[in-house]
């Protein structure tokens, strides 16, 4: 039998719907842990740019965590100590352990690692605002949460955006290792495809050839995206 | 929190963190190498050579380095297996251990990153300079090597001690393929003793003084650097 047929067989008809759902896992897993990311960086470069003491020196300490120890020993930590965290609240309010839902874990545990990347660029980026416009807006009595929504965000975001769709590349290899905790996005269910056909070399390049289509599809969306947030910059 | 087993596992880090440190020496060295070939291939003048180096950047950059790993120690690995011819030469001990899979797949990860971040210093060099090597009558080879390469790494000092940095966090996928660095050693531990958090607080606490000291290791490399001090 041919590379080619075989390819066909057994990557295509066999395991193509499955490695299709694993990729949409992948997807799904990424998107909510971007979400919880930007979140967390919006919140933890605000903190450090308030210029409080305390909190500054903790912000200090998480992005120095995450951006230090190695992601998969993060992801191991994480997990178990999440699992274990949300049981021992249920115990002490009374129920007994739950499973926690892996999904859930998965975004959690990236967005908790690539929050601190994400705040170190919204950080650069709000810097790079003119403080006259932030100025100007509280001049005009402009609420806190208002100028967060009207100046900073729109303002910052044709300078965050580089930064931020690396950021999302890196978060869509990343979620690769969450297959090592044991969910069944892509890479793992390539892993039981390989497992149970024996055919390692073809499922793993399939898989990686799979990876590598989602990643220069978001590279085309990104630079959708690029060209709309930096409509009202001035052109060089 | 209990921390008595460090005592009797002691044994198992040392060479861990030795296996963690050749990883990263290894596969920095022959990263980097590749790396010059990719940034100067990426700038290259035949269209072929610069598109072949911007579809390897693209495609190792466009997958994680994890299948990477796969890709090599089990889907090559298990090639080899298929030629009993093999297991009878020295090579067999090589081709068996996971740790040279993954020396070479960090190797190529190493090559295309870095590859790009070596491409953008050289853009970085002041085209002057270059034009000045070539009006004194230097042959290419001695510009790259005396102004080019020199001029890019200096400004690329502090991209290449936060890619040393990735480089030592990616060696700790090396114990998804049973080789037994720091996070391999944790992980040991962890189904020996039955303890979840301690191992693995331990080796987040290796990562972290080690990355600390790569990036002091750079700072001091960086302050031998003759740079230009006022005019």
């Amino acid at each position: 039998m041919t590379w080619f047929e075989q390819f066909t067989r057994s990557v295509v008809s066999e395991w193509g719907v499955v490695l299709l759902q694993g990729a949409l896992v992948t997807l799904q897993i990424s998107g909510g842990a971007f979400a919880l990311g930007l979140l967390i960086g919006l919140i933890v470069a605000m903190t450090k740019l308030s210029g409080k003491t305390p909190l500054v020196i903790i912000a200090n300490g998480y992005i120095t965590v995450c951006r230090a120890v190695p992601e998969l020993l993060l992801i191991l930590l994480l997990y178990y100590a999440g699992s274990d965290l949300i049981n021992a609240v249920l115990d002490w309010m009374g129920y007994g352990p739950i499973e926690i839902n892996g999904f859930a874990s998965g975004v959690l545990v990236l967005g908790i690692v690539q929050g601190a990347y994400a705040s170190e660029i919204i950080r650069g980026a709000i810097l790079a605002i003119p403080l006259g416009h932030i100025e100007a807006a509280r001049a005009f009595g402009c609420s806190r949460g208002l100028i967060v929504r009207r100046i900073l965000i729109p303002e910052m975001m044709p300078f965050a955006l580089a930064g931020l769709s690396n950021l999302w590349m890196t978060l869509l290899k990343d979620s690769a290792l969450i297959s090592v905790v044991g969910y069944n996005e892509l890479l793992f269910t390539a892993k039981q495809a390989a497992g149970s056909t024996k055919m390692y070399l073809l499922f793993y390049l399939s898989v990686g050839a799979m990876y590598l289509v989602i990643t220069l599809l978001s590279n085309l969306v990104v630079e959708r995206f690029e060209s709309r947030f930096r409509r009202w910059m001035p052109a060089h | 929190m209990d921390f008595e087993w460090l005592g009797t596992y002691q044994s198992y880090f040392i060479p861990a963190l030795q296996t963690t440190l050749l990883l990263l020496l290894y596969s920095g060295t022959l990263g980097f190498g590749l790396a010059l070939l990719v940034g100067f291939a990426r700038l290259s003048k035949q269209p072929f050579i610069a598109w072949a180096a911007l579809s390897f950047t693209n495609t190792i950059r466009g997958t994680p380095l994890l299948v990477q790993i796969y890709v090599l120690y089990y889907g090559l690995g298990s090639l080899f297996v298929e030629f009993p011819a093999v297991r009878d030469t020295f090579l067999w001990d090589y081709l068996r251990d996971g740790f040279w899979y993954v020396v070479l797949a960090l190797a190529i990860s190493v090559a295309a990153y870095v590859g790009e971040v070596i491409k953008g210093g050289l853009r970085g060099v002041p085209k002057g300079e270059l034009e000045a090597a070539r009006a004194l009558g230097m042959p290419r080879l001695l510009m790259v090597r005396r102004i080019w390469l020199p001029r890019a790494l200096q400004i690329l000092m502090p991209s290449l001690a936060g890619e040393t940095v990735l480089l030592l966090k990616s060696t700790a996928l090396a114990s998804t393929v049973a080789v037994m660095d720091v996070l391999g050693a944790a992980n040991f531990v962890r189904t020996q003793t039955l303890r979840t958090y301690e191992p693995l607080l331990v080796t987040a606490l290796v990562y972290l003084v080690l990355a600390l000291l790569i990036e002091e290791v750079f700072r001091r490399l960086a302050h031998r650097l003759p740079t230009r001090s006022g005019f």
